[in-house]
């Protein structure tokens, strides 16, 4: 399984040691934290909700196109469930490889890929009571440009990358 | 790969209707006027979908409160009415229906948006009776806009010749009957008979899961309904009325049995469908 999710914790050395590979002469990772801020709100906790059965299938599908496009040995991806506090890590991506540059090539293709296909879904809670569905609640009301685009958003309201 | 056009509908209800010797629009079957049916059954696969009337049918009663495109375009017959949607909404592509097909099925409606081919000038099913394209049952991409407006010129009125001159793409009907149009009483009381005994659809159950602000919206996680929808479009449709989901259908995707499926899919009973909202994973 190289996409998965957890209700805990994520332990980033432990999903590091994963990826060792005697051929490979280097790593990168990506760590996605839960930020203080959004859109000029001061958010003070998030939850997470994935459609799990569909989302590791994607998950899974995107590690194997990484795998494929760069000559990389080994990827992973873990993306926290659940309720997260500031600072804690909301999604893990890692990568390994002969050389660096095709490690950082295939970190940044993995997590702009989950971003934006894998069934995921943030809820922010703001510090003034509020709370939204990131994506979803200010989009409503906005109007559509194209009927297809989908989820194809150019305005990510991208609160950690 | 050509960029997929957004499809919109448009009934075309602008006929004269002469060999009927009345309007064909507002003939009924099952309870129900042609053009209603015809309207109802487009609604369930593309959205928005428009009505095609000619300038001086704008206040008739059966075609009153539907979005209509009244004839902007100077001439008789269906090209007249294809070009003025063109002319109303030039980005987009055109599922183009005449008003006088009562055995077109959401099934047969499902398999020509599967098989669209958007580098044709159109998709459009093979008639079963001559082998010819059937251009009133069709997809109708932006880049016949120009040519229509040239074939018009050139004094070419047949939509069939016009897509016989230009790329369309045929579409085996996979139901041979599903194109029949009524044209006279005769084959309208036909029609009649053939329907009143045919099966109707019935309602099956299908399971449908809702995360995040649809689980929110819906108030509860899971539900199994009965329905007669044929597609996930429909099913949206119907769901979106009952629990006042917030979303348009434009911007979700929509899976079922936890694959990422079209929209115009057929929905089998037992499937398991999930509307997914705009997501915020990383």
């Amino acid at each position: 399984m190289r996409f998965r999710f957890t209700p805990s914790p994520i332990d980033a050395l432990a999903a590091r040691r994963e990826l060792l590979d005697p051929s490979a002469g280097g790593y990168a990772s990506f760590e996605g934290w839960v930020r203080n801020h959004n859109e000029g709100l001061v958010v003070s906790r998030l939850e997470y909700e994935a459609f799990e059965a569909l989302a590791v299938k994607e998950g899974d599908r995107i590690i194997e196109e990484a795998l494929g496009r760069f000559p990389i040995k080994r990827a992973l991806c873990v993306h926290r469930i659940g309720a997260l506090a500031i600072g804690e890590i909301a999604v893990w991506v890692g990568v390994s490889s002969a050389h660096r540059g095709e490690a950082f090539d295939a970190c940044r293709y993995i997590i702009d890929e989950v971003k934006h296909r894998v069934p995921i879904w943030k809820k922010e809670h703001y510090l003034n009571g509020d709370s939204g569905w990131v994506n979803c609640e200010r989009c409503a009301a906005a109007p559509l440009r194209s009927r297809e685009h989908g989820h194809d958003h150019t305005h990510d309201h991208d609160s950690i990358v | 790969m050509s960029e997929l056009a957004p499809l919109y509908g448009l009934i075309l209800a602008g006929g004269s209707s002469s060999r009927m010797q009345r309007d064909k629009a507002s003939l009924e079957y099952l309870g129900q006027s042609q053009l209603d049916r015809s309207f109802e059954l487009a609604c369930r696969h593309v959205l928005p979908v428009f009505v095609s009337v000619r300038a001086d049918q704008s206040g008739e009663s059966a075609r009153a409160h539907k979005p209509l495109i009244i004839d902007s375009i100077e001439g008789a017959g269906p090209i007249a009415g294809i070009r003025s949607a063109f002319a109303r909404f030039g980005d987009v592509a055109w599922l183009v229906l005449a008003c006088d097909l009562p055995f077109l099925t959401d099934a047969a409606l499902a398999h020509l948006l599967q098989e669209r081919d958007p580098a044709a000038v159109a998709t459009a099913y093979r008639s079963a009776h001559d082998g010819l394209p059937e251009p009133l049952c069709a997809i109708w991409e932006p880049a016949a806009a120009a040519l229509l407006a040239a074939a018009q010129a050139a004094g070419q009125t047949c939509p069939r010749k016009f897509l016989i001159r230009n790329r369309t793409k045929l579409v085996e009907p996979t139901d041979p009957r599903a194109l029949d149009n009524i044209n006279t009483p005769e084959e309208y009381a036909q029609a009649l008979a053939a329907l009143a005994s045919a099966p109707r659809l019935e309602p099956m159950q299908v399971k449908v899961q809702y995360y995040a602000l649809m689980r929110e919206q819906a108030g509860r996680s899971d539900e199994t309904i009965e329905t007669r929808a044929p597609t996930p479009a429909a099913l949206y449709l119907e769901l979106r009325a009952r629990h006042g989901f917030t979303l348009a259908r434009e911007q979700l995707k929509v899976a079922v049995n936890s694959e990422f499926s079209d929209w115009t899919r057929l929905l089998q009973a037992g499937d398991a469908v999930v509307f997914i909202p705009p997501v915020a994973g990383g």
